[in-house]
């Protein structure tokens, strides 16, 4: 074989919670209340491109996810196969060119030379401080000072062509499809996708999709043969770095949300729900937990582990297990840190929904505690725990930076954009200036974690009934243009309710 | 005589929808000096509407497309926002429904009745100070020197109300806009704010606009009367006129459906259907649709105004010819539905639920450790017997324990000490699991059907959880399924509801229909003693009458027996077979309905009776007001607990709890005015 497939313990964890997923959406599916207001999320423009977005940076995280060991060359004995000790994942395989290229030291995005100054022996031995040619970085080109911007020019527009195609054949693609399931002609679906006026807003989809597609196209297209965001201090591309953190952020941000949500939801309901000394309990804990500073906390946890980690060497395979370990152990010190809110505000629900008429008549049924606990109050909490799920995703993501700003975060040898952070951190202090290693994570982690907060936003929207009546009124007030026939079938809601009591 | 305020088709829109909700619509009427002018109607006809346009306070949504609203010749309508800020509070002053919610909880009354004068007279501040006692002690604040300065926690729901009656006449305003001023206030106390606003407009010759829902508080208060439907006004006559000869059918079948003691025996006449939603276009009347004297061109054409009277116009088609007499009040046009059942009164009725010496006292916590440092006496010695298939009503004020009882003898909420028991067995020491068996023949109705059904359950399973759980009908395993389902159709066309709905989300029903699920959930485990929390009182009255005839057929042909927890005496009188009467969680007074109602003994029950406002054309009638308001149930008065309000009080009566004193086998009462040697 010429690999050996690896499950490091997060991709374990990554690969049932996308089964989690996967049976939530079918169960959705099969209850039609429940889909239809999920229903709503697709509506939303900007829930919608963002949506696009994080598909795609979950696409890079899952890619990241597959590990396996690569089989070697070299075999000592006939028969029997020596795996490498280094562990590779899909999206290694896919960038090779960027993982392998790594120059000497800093070079700028698109650079042809070395951002510093070294000493070069020339052919007849003389010696010449200048900056030294990269060995990757523009190194097909015979006079860098000629050639440089019209090739890059060219590339990048090729590039751009390449996305530009994808795009147009998806977007054909699409309106097939869609033209097909709604039974009309190829014309009037384009027209209704260009006026917007189709259910879910293929538009605002479609915008988002070809800027991407440009990006990427211009972006691969140069990656070939330049550092499209430069190197760092060792020479490793940064664009590298910056799709490896993907992952990173993606486990931290969901893992220890996973992690924290048993807490919040069995603590914070069942304090609300029994009250008394139940309550007291775990009111006195998390009030507790809430006063210690959490980077202290966070801090000793994972020095004790580091600890751990160092003294039983025999337990970790390779490298990559190490860290991988100490990022699961991170993710479960902040999961255990980050419960309290959620649980204060499912507490403070519980409180409102048991006094509530349907409870009291559930009582009076003589249904059990549990019965009542995951019937009744359960379901009508979920909006809090989703909202404030995802709410957290981005603030944990952020909670990673600054934690590996502090040292305290994940493995040095791990890439995240805590890690770019803090290596980029004394540079920003040189003349001159390194800026891209910082500037690329500071773009992904923008496009990340602004995306995750739009999707929340249309989530929130969308399960929110007042916020619904909100966007009809503003929807009225600027009407658009050729409005279709079937809102006339919304009922609007009747004047009953409201009823003076 | 020049009109205060003119109104000339007013119409206002709501963009709440995918199309506009016509809340009023083409509203027009002239309010006099000196005049109080009631509008009538049911929820969502548009009755505030009007309110929030007069004063230009509608919400975002709202928009006045067209009209004229004239406060003394000036067009309100015209004027910039500056100038509206001048006139309201000072010339237009309004009174909202809850008390609670609009004053500031963090300004003491003095603060927040400054604000207006400040805003409108820039007094200095000693001056002020002056005008806010007088304000105070004008709406009957007792020591208001020292009050006024106090935070509006500290004042019950009732002064709260004559507070902020207190701040809308700070302005001295021409017009004062009331929009159910009493709707939140307990009888006892209603009458008094009612008899206040009286006194305060004979004092300040001022017009008043009262928005209300209840015909009771109108025949009390107003001298002209219009009626809204749907968004416009279908009614417009004196009082006298009004109720002596109600002329549009809308306003006949409100009064029909009307619970009162003479209809007991007959099921009371409903107006079919709903209000009509106000987003479509009418093309004919709106009420056609549920009108009991509909014609064939009441769908087509929309009626005109037609003048029957002196004072009185109808929009009614009825009245286009001239032969229209004026014709009484109709009284019950299909009474004949549910005659009760020949009652035996031989044999002695089977006490289906007895309550003895029930209590139920609530620790009151304070401090770091939660020392208990006194108790909320919510129910303090009550007991009470209910037969079966016959109905206990309990009546009382808000906050005496009614509804604790109610829950207590469900074991919902623990009692403290005393017996509850039903069929002869005692349930207050029962475990949750061996209550089981009991839970299905006790169930409960609750006050506000809004909170009482799961949103996120569909009727089937709201009604299935219950049969799931106790199991009423131990059927076979076989094809359980569906004989449950032909069970929970068989209960949705008993409380009338058709069979499909089971199907649909509580959210997509109307206040009365989510009732009548209610209802079919506690049926479903065929229950023989229904406790009814208040189960009308946030309902329309003719959506009232139609739970009322419901209950009340269910009680002829089940038998159930019904405790009925409520303040609407005239439900009581509809509906009860007995009466108890209680008063910080004591019964002062129990007895048959006609013994209590007819003939009540105890100061507390006589004020009660009379505070309730009564549907008749005549207002000098007299009322006998209680002073005060309820007591804390923490710290009950010495004696009995009525002493400080009552109007017969003597000094034996702050000493001891006074003993029982029986009139007849089944009429007691607790007060020193009467022998308490019972009568063998």
């Amino acid at each position: 074989m010429p690999f050996s497939p690896i499950i490091l313990w997060t991709d374990a964890l990554i690969y049932v919670s996308l089964g989690v997923v996967l049976l939530l959406i079918s169960v959705i599916r099969r209850r039609p209340h429940l889909l239809a207001s999920w229903q709503r999320v697709g509506h939303s423009a900007s829930g919608m491109s963002a949506l696009t977005i994080l598909l795609f940076f979950l696409c890079i995280g899952l890619l990241d996810t597959v590990h396996f060991r690569p089989a070697l060359e070299q075999q000592n004995k006939p028969g029997e196969t020596v795996y490498s000790v280094e562990v590779l994942s899909l999206l290694d395989i896919l960038v090779t060119p960027l993982r392998t290229q790594v120059e000497k030291t800093y070079s700028a995005p698109l650079a042809t030379h070395l951002y510093a100054k070294e000493t070069i022996e020339l052919a007849d031995g003389q010696q010449v401080r200048d900056f030294a040619r990269l060995q990757y970085g523009g190194a097909h080109l015979q006079h860098p000072d000629s050639e440089h911007i019209p090739d890059i020019t060219q590339r990048a527009l090729t590039g751009a062509l390449q996305g530009l195609s994808i795009w147009l054949l998806l977007t054909v693609g699409l309106i097939l499809v869609l033209s097909q399931r709604t039974k009309q002609s190829f014309a009037l679906t384009l027209s209704a996708l260009c006026r917007g006026s189709t259910e879910i807003p293929w538009n605002a989809i479609l915008l988002t999709l070809l800027v991407m597609l440009l990006l990427i196209g211009c972006t691969t297209a140069l990656a070939a043969h330049y550092h499209v965001l430069g190197t760092d201090k060792v020479g490793q591309d940064v664009l590298y770095q910056s799709l490896k953190s993907i992952r990173v952020a993606l486990i931290i941000g969901t893992l220890t949300s996973l992690i924290m949500l048993p807490f919040a939801l069995l603590l914070g309901i069942m304090a609300g729900y029994f009250q008394g000394w139940i309550d007291d309990v775990i009111q006195y804990i998390y009030t507790t937990l809430n006063s210690i500073p959490s980077v202290l906390l966070i801090a000793a946890a994972v020095l004790m582990m580091q600890v751990f980690i160092e003294t039983h060497p025999e337990l970790f395979e390779t490298v990559a297990a190490r860290a991988d370990i100490r990022l699961l152990f991170l993710c479960i010190i902040l999961g255990m840190t980050s419960w309290t809110g959620l649980c204060r505000l499912l507490r403070g629900e519980t409180l409102k929904l048991r006094e509530l008429e349907y409870i009291q008549a559930a009582h009076a049924f003589g249904i059990s505690h549990w019965r009542i606990i995951t019937r009744h109050i359960l379901p009508n909490v979920m909006h809090i725990v989703l909202i404030a799920t995802v709410m957290d995703f981005s603030g944990l993501v952020l909670a990673e930076a600054v934690l590996s700003y502090v040292g305290v975060g994940v493995d040095p040898s791990m890439n995240s954009f805590g890690t770019m952070i803090n290596a980029a951190r004394l540079e920003m202090a040189r003349e001159p200036m390194v800026w891209w290693a910082l500037l690329a994570a500071f773009a992904f982690m923008l496009a990340l974690v602004l995306s995750a907060n739009l999707f929340a936003d249309a989530v929130q929207n969308a399960l929110d009934p007042r916020a619904m009546t909100i966007r009809r009124t503003r929807l009225l007030q600027w009407p658009r243009k050729n409005k279709p026939q079937a809102d006339k079938s919304t009922v609007p809601p009747t004047p009953e309710s409201s009823r003076p009591t | 005589m020049t009109a205060v305020l003119r109104i000339e088709h007013l119409r206002t829109q709501l963009h709440t929808g995918m199309t506009p909700v016509r809340a009023v619509d083409g509203l027009s009427l002239n309010i006099h000096k000196g005049e109080t002018f009631a509008l009538l109607g049911e929820s969502g006809c548009g009755k505030s509407m009007t309110a929030l346009s007069i004063m230009r306070l509608l919400p975002d949504t709202g928009v006045i497309t067209s009209g004229r609203i004239c406060l003394n010749g000036e067009d309100l309508l015209q004027l910039p926002e500056t100038s509206m800020r001048n006139i309201r509070g000072k010339r237009i002053s309004m009174i909202f429904q809850e008390p609670m919610l609009s004053l500031n909880p963090v300004l003491t009354i003095a603060e927040q009745i400054q604000e207006v004068l400040v805003q409108h007279f820039r007094l200095p501040r000693d001056t002020a100070q002056t005008r806010i006692k007088t304000l105070l002690e004008q709406v009957g604040i007792p020591d208001a020197a020292r009050r006024m300065h106090e935070y509006p926690f500290q004042f019950s729901g009732g002064m709260k109300q004559r507070a902020m009656i207190a701040m809308a006449l700070a302005g001295e305003p021409e017009l004062l806009i009331a929009d159910e001023p009493t709707t939140a206030l307990d009888v006892t106390i209603q009458a008094q704010v009612l008899d206040l606003m009286r006194q305060i407009q004979q004092h300040n010759h001022m017009a008043i606009l009262l928005i209300t829902h209840d015909l009771g508080v109108v025949a009390g208060i107003a001298q002209q009367v219009a009626v809204m439907y749907a968004g416009e006004i279908v009614e417009q006559a004196s009082r006298q006129v009004f109720f002596d000869h109600p002329a549009h059918p809308y306003s006949q079948q409100l009064f029909a459906s009307l619970p009162e003691k003479h209809k007991r025996d007959q099921a009371l006449s409903v107006i079919q259907g709903t209000v009509p939603s106000l987003a479509q276009v009418f093309s004919g009347c709106r009420f056609a649709d549920r009108c009991s004297q509909v014609m064939a061109h009441c769908h087509t054409t929309p009626p005109d105004w037609h003048t029957i009277g002196r004072d009185h116009q109808v929009r009614c088609h009825l009245f286009a010819q001239a032969t229209w007499k004026p014709l009484a009040r109709i009284s019950s046009p299909n009474g004949k539905a549910a005659t009760r059942p020949v009652e035996t009164q031989n044999e002695p009725p089977v006490p289906l639920l007895q309550i003895a010496d029930l209590k139920v006292h609530f620790p009151v916590r304070k401090g770091f450790f939660q020392q208990v440092v006194g108790y909320v006496k919510a129910v303090d010695g009550v007991s009470l017997t209910i037969a079966a298939g016959k109905t206990l009503a309990l009546v009382g004020e808000s906050g005496c324990g009614k509804t604790t009882i109610g829950k207590s003898i469900l074991q919902l909420i623990p009692s403290t000490s005393g017996n509850v028991r039903f069929k002869q067995q005692e349930l207050t020491t029962l475990r949750r699991k061996s209550l089981q068996p009991i839970r299905s023949q006790l169930q409960i109705i609750f006050q506000d059907p809004y909170s009482s059904l799961n949103p996120r359950m569909r009727v089937l399973e709201i009604l299935r959880e219950g049969m799931d759980a106790l199991n009423p009908a131990p059927s076979k395993q076989n094809s359980e399924n569906n004989t449950k389902e032909a069970e929970i159709d068989a209960l949705l066309q008993r409380v009338g509801l058709p069979t499909e709905v089971k199907w649909r989300y509580p959210h997509e029903f109307s206040g009365g229909q989510r009732q009548r699920i209610a209802i079919a959930r506690a049926l479903a485990v065929n229950p023989q003693l229904l406790v009814c929390d208040e189960p009308t009182s946030a309902l329309d009255v003719s959506v009232q009458a139609q739970i009322l005839n419901l209950l009340k057929s269910l009680q002829n042909n089940l038998g159930l027996a019904y405790l009925f927890i409520t303040h609407n005496i005239a439900v009581v009188e509809y509906l009860a077979d007995e009466v108890a009467v209680m008063y910080l969680g004591k019964i002062v007074e129990h007895g048959q309905i006609d013994e209590v109602i007819g003939n009540p003994k105890h100061p507390y029950t006589r004020a009660l009776l009379s505070s309730v406002p009564k549907v008749e054309s005549d207002a000098s009638r007299v009322t006998t007001l209680v002073k005060g308001d309820l007591p804390s149930p923490m710290a009950p008065p010495q004696g009995c607990h009525f002493h400080p309000r009552c109007p017969n009080a003597m000094p034996i009566c702050r000493e001891a709890y006074p003993p029982v004193s029986a009139f007849s086998e089944t009429h007691t009462t607790h007060c020193y005015l009467y022998t308490s040697e019972p009568i063998t």
